[in-house]
């Protein structure tokens, strides 16, 4: 024991050493807080591809033409809800810019906890707020009117298909489908044995997973989280069909793994050929139809989020820039913002990594582009046409007490919808029942609603 | 956090501290102490104090303004919250399965090391690795590259296409911490197993006892010590499992590995309801004061039996 | 001091047979850390196939990728979070178990079990104070802070370690010493340190890896500028395309220095964990 002992102090001796050296060098540039000052600002990501080209393309663009370093952290979707939530509701200021969604902004914009964009937007005339697209600038407007984030890329929801296995089986997608057609394309297609799956939905729990894609269903087959009077209504019998019918067919039809499946694992699933449909954001798009990171670029066919009752049901989200009221860089940070939503962001995304990549949605001058007309004509009209067909008032069949689609536009929401959403991974997986699940998340909504009534 | 202070009886000391003496002399002899005592105090009691206080108020981060006093309040929300109980039951059961499997496989290891063969160090040297992963990308490795239906190794060598994770949530969590944990438990009933007395066994082996006899009646009762000085750690460590229910399952499928820590952190950073939070963490650490007095008590036996060595 | 005492046990041929099973047991525990590393060296869709491929041309692409993505802050971060407060934990740690050993206290075992009950409490129950005191006092993402918490997180086990190595002083040595009129001081230096230091190496090597390996306080309190390696190895789970390689890449970097520091350690390893009460 004695002469290991010896070397190995000898190593620790070392080792300490050569870490003291190193983190010495280090301090200078990446600790010690205050330094790196103005010139740099730190912004939080979510892991979706288009926000992960902005960090690509970040140090030799935006850095180079401004002097404006610019730290990423990326985080997936729901450690970044955490994150941005603990970090903006308690004035932590670790962020200048943080990425936040249509459901957080309205009312993060009401506790004052943002910064207002309209001043600096209106100012900058290259920024041109007209061109952007209606519905999702009302989603990050607040109750004075004023914006208080930039949208990044907007997405409704839609139907992709592959569509070699649809001409395989001889069957046709319609370009409106109802949920009823879509499970008979899924019971013909689910092909166990060759590993593919008739249909992909999100089954990861999470009120911005799994619930984005079954709110909708919720609402098309005429259920809703809340009536006008904010009576609840989740153990209803159109809210218990939908369920129902969303995680049987799942569980019948559906992915492997479904109830740890989000929108990361269902991108992987479907852009590897593993799924025959896949019902969720049209910002999938641009990534499924880049062949170096899609195996179906070009196989794909997109048609509108299927129905029941409604006549459309697709969602309405935006991932959005915003700038806690913490930030002590507003200038550098509203560069940045501005930066990555102009007009010149989408030509660069296009012109480097290929068109379909461009983060759309936003503006109308996109769908204008000549180059992403051609490369998205397989989806942009349906894309374009799902979002401006989304209504975030009136989304179902009856009147709603908050704004909305696939979510309750109230601070409770995320962690009654997190919670409910839990219970629903549950029956997918088979450990419980959605009547269940239904009846425990009445309860939660009760609790909720007290505070409304 | 707080002060769990429970000697069952004062302990042979081995060195018998200065009684009386002049006060200088008392300071002289507390001064080494004082700095670590003091920077312990206040980086771990200050916080415990400021839970209290906050587990009565009623505060949610996500609605500004609204924090007010509500007594006890809170600890009535807790305490007939369903969601907790569940919790407290999973914490036990990820911790007790974890120990004890872990303590099964530790202790068949440590009696093969215990052997002299070829290689022996290297093999030690393989059984202690998984200890040393870094435990978030061990959870990572086990939900991905193990456990993941489409590509992960299990399906991938013995094919199917079993979601294990979905299907078997409490046991993909156990597995991995008992993967991580079995060095550790080795590593102290090897240490248990290298102090009999040769002598001693070779003398049964004399009296025409078998390796099992041996084993059941003189090596088993000899381990016990360590074998509790392995639960008790095992458990101080494994009570605070967060990285791998973060990773792995997210607390799911429904809340069915939902442990207390992880149902804390979501009372707190996605619900941001800081007083029941607060007032859970505050039962959590009475809980753990209780369970501790046992635990300490196992420490204090253990000393003795280390220093009269 | 019994670790890895070679037995007195006379070879038999059994032992052979359980040697077999030994190194069975020992390939089958270590094999996930294998496939990790394997698995890092694979392009994504070898890494994806299935049945698994165990043949394929090596690839440093998914290391470069991970260094493309910038994990050097991170790694530099960890690396001063784990080594200034293993410093600071060796500095506190050390002269308290002293004063819980050759020179104890009045009241030591109740100071012993302070410090040991400290790390029975469940961190989360301090995660919200902490955040907003850390929030407070502007010291949100960090590096310091993260030195402090580690410290404390450390401190016990390191007090426990550190007492058991000193109670291996042996008493006489020291009585000489004082006899012979050798200051505090002296004896620290000419027979104490000889004697402990490398138990000291052992705890600073335990205290290290501890620190490294810390997820739960990093995730909640260090953003951008502070973020540890742990941190780094969570976000770098994607949408693109198939993330497998890459994220075994990073796994491996980020699990190497404690890998390494633990198989230096090993022989030191249990009786750290067991805080001294296991030699």
């Amino acid at each position: 024991m004695q002469k290991p002992g010896k070397k190995l102090s000898f190593l620790i001796a070392g080792a300490t050493v050569g870490a003291l050296v190193l983190s010495g060098c280090s301090g200078a540039g990446s600790s010690g807080s205050g330094d790196s000052a103005d010139n740099t600002i730190t912004a939080l990501m979510v892991g979706n591809p288009q926000m992960e080209d902005i960090q690509k393309l970040t140090a030799d663009n935006f850095t180079k033409q401004t002097g404006i370093t610019v730290k990423f952290t990326i985080l997936p979707e729901n450690e970044l809800r955490d994150k941005v939530t603990q970090d903006v509701a308690n004035q932590g200021g670790q962020y200048d810019v943080a990425t936040v969604g249509a459901y957080e902004v309205p009312i993060w914009a009401k506790n004052g906890w943002l910064h207002e964009l309209s001043t600096q937007a209106n100012a900058d005339s290259a920024y041109d707020t007209a061109d952007l697209i209606k519905p999702m600038v009302q989603s990050v407007t607040g109750d004075d009117g004023k914006m208080y984030a930039a949208p990044f890329y907007g997405e409704s929801s839609f139907l992709m298909y592959n569509k070699e296995m649809f001409e395989a089986k001889g069957l046709t997608m319609p370009e409106k489908p109802t949920w009823a057609q879509v499970a008979e394309f899924a019971q013909k297609l689910d092909d166990k044995k060759k590993g593919v799956a008739g249909i992909c939905l999100r089954g990861l729990p999470g009120w911005g997973e799994l619930f984005a894609p079954l709110t909708t269903v919720v609402n098309t087959y005429g259920g809703t989280w809340f009536e006008k009077d904010w009576t609840p209504k989740v153990d209803s019998p159109e809210f218990k069909e939908a369920t129902n019918f969303y995680v049987n067919l799942v569980k019948q039809y559906g992915e492997s793994g479904a109830p740890q499946a989000g929108f990361t694992e269902c991108l992987n699933t479907f852009g590897q050929g593993k799924a025959a449909m896949w019902y969720d954001a049209t910002s999938a798009a641009g990534t499924l139809e880049d062949p170096n990171a899609s195996k179906v670029a070009g196989k794909v066919g997109y048609a509108y989020a299927p129905v029941n009752k409604t006549e459309y049901s697709g969602w309405l989200w935006t991932w959005a820039f915003a700038m806690p009221k913490t930030t002590k860089k507003a200038d550098a940070a509203w560069k940045f913002i501005s930066w990555a939503t102009s007009k010149d962001y989408e030509q660069l995304v296009g012109k480097n990594l290929g068109w379909p990549r461009v983060p759309s949605g936003k503006r109308t001058s996109t769908y204008a582009i000549p180059e992403y007309k051609e490369s998205a004509k397989a989806f942009a009209d349906v894309t374009l046409g799902s979002i401006e067909h989304a209504n975030p008032q009136n989304p179902g069949v009856q009147p709603r007490p908050a704004l909305g689609v696939q979510f309750v536009g109230i601070p409770e929401f995320a962690d009654l919808g997190t919670k409910v959403s839990q219970e629903v991974s549950a029956a997918i997986a088979g450990s419980t029942t959605v009547d269940k699940a239904l009846a425990d998340g009445q309860k939660l909504a009760e609790d909720v609603a007290k505070k409304y009534k | 956090m707080t002060d769990v202070i429970t000697r069952t009886d004062p302990k042979p000391e081995v060195v018998a501290p200065v009684k009386s003496g002049s006060a200088k002399d008392r300071w002289v002899r507390r001064a080494p102490l004082l700095p670590a005592l003091i920077f312990a105090i206040i980086v771990t009691q200050v916080p415990f104090l400021v839970t209290i206080y906050l587990s009565t108020l009623s505060w949610n981060a996500l609605r500004p303004g609204d924090r007010s006093f509500v007594g006890l309040e809170n600890y009535v929300t807790v305490l007939t919250d369903r969601r907790l109980r569940s919790a407290l039951t999973n914490t036990v059961l990820l911790t007790a399965g974890a120990v004890i499997f872990s303590m099964i496989l530790g202790l068949a290891l440590a009696v093969l090391l215990d052997r002299k063969f070829f290689g022996r160090s290297v093999v030690r040297t393989l059984l202690i690795t998984p200890f040393l992963v870094m435990p978030i990308a061990a959870a990572l490795l086990w939900k991905h590259a193990i456990y993941n239906p489409a590509y992960g190794l299990i399906n991938g060598i013995f094919g199917g296409s079993t979601d294990w994770i979905s299907s078997y949530p409490k046991a993909a969590v156990i597995t991995t911490l008992v993967w991580q944990w079995t060095p550790f438990m080795m590593l102290i009933l090897l240490a248990g197993l290298q102090s009999q007395s040769e002598e001693v066994l070779e003398a049964a082996r004399v009296d025409g006892a078998n390796a099992w006899q041996i084993f059941t009646r003189m090596t088993l009762p000899h381990l016990r010590q360590y074998l509790e000085l392995g639960a008790l750690l095992g458990s101080i460590y494994l009570v605070n499992t967060f990285d791998a229910v973060f990773t792995i399952t997210q607390g799911g499928p429904g809340s069915a590995t939902t442990n207390l820590p992880y149902e804390i952190y979501l009372t707190t950073f996605r619900k941001f309801e800081y007083g029941e939070a607060s007032a859970a963490g505050v039962i959590v650490v009475i809980l753990t004061i209780i369970v501790a007095t046992f635990a300490l008590r196992v420490i204090s036996s253990l000393f003795r039996m280390e220093e009269s060595r | 001091m019994t670790t890895l005492a070679a037995p007195r046990r006379k070879r038999r041929p059994a032992n052979s047979v359980w040697g077999v099973v030994a190194w069975v047991a020992g390939i089958v525990f270590v094999f996930p850390v294998i496939w990790m590393v394997l698995t890092s060296f694979k392009q994504e869709q070898d890494a994806a196939s299935n049945p698994p491929s165990w043949v394929f041309s090596p690839t440093f692409d998914q290391y470069a990728q991970v260094f493309d993505r910038n994990i050097t802050p991170f790694l530099l971060n960890s690396l001063m979070a784990s080594v200034f407060s293993t410093l600071f934990v060796v500095l506190l740690a050390t002269p308290a178990a002293y004063a819980l050993s050759l020179r104890p206290v009045a009241k030591w075992t109740d100071a012993l079990f302070f410090f040991i009950s400290t790390k029975m409490m469940p961190a989360v129950a301090a995660l919200l104070p902490v955040y907003l005191l850390v929030k407070n006092l502007g010291m949100l993402d960090n590096v310091w802070t993260m030195v402090v918490l580690y410290t404390s997180m450390n401190l016990p086990l390191a007090v426990w370690m550190m007492r058991s190595f000193l109670l291996e002083v042996p008493r006489e040595v020291l009585e000489a010493g004082e006899v012979d009129g050798a200051g505090l001081i002296t004896s620290i230096r000419k027979i104490i340190l000889p004697i402990v230091s490398p138990g000291l190496a052992a705890t600073a090597l335990i205290c290290f890896i501890f620190a490294w390996n810390e997820f739960f306080l990093a995730v909640n309190l260090t953003a951008t500028n502070a973020g540890t390696a742990p941190i780094f190895l969570v976000g770098f789970i994607s949408s693109e395309g198939l993330f497998l390689a890459r994220l075994c890449a990073a796994a491996t970097l980020v699990s190497l220095p404690v890998l390494i520091a633990g198989w230096l350690a090993q022989n030191k390893l249990v009786r750290g964990l067991s805080m001294g009460a296991v030699k």
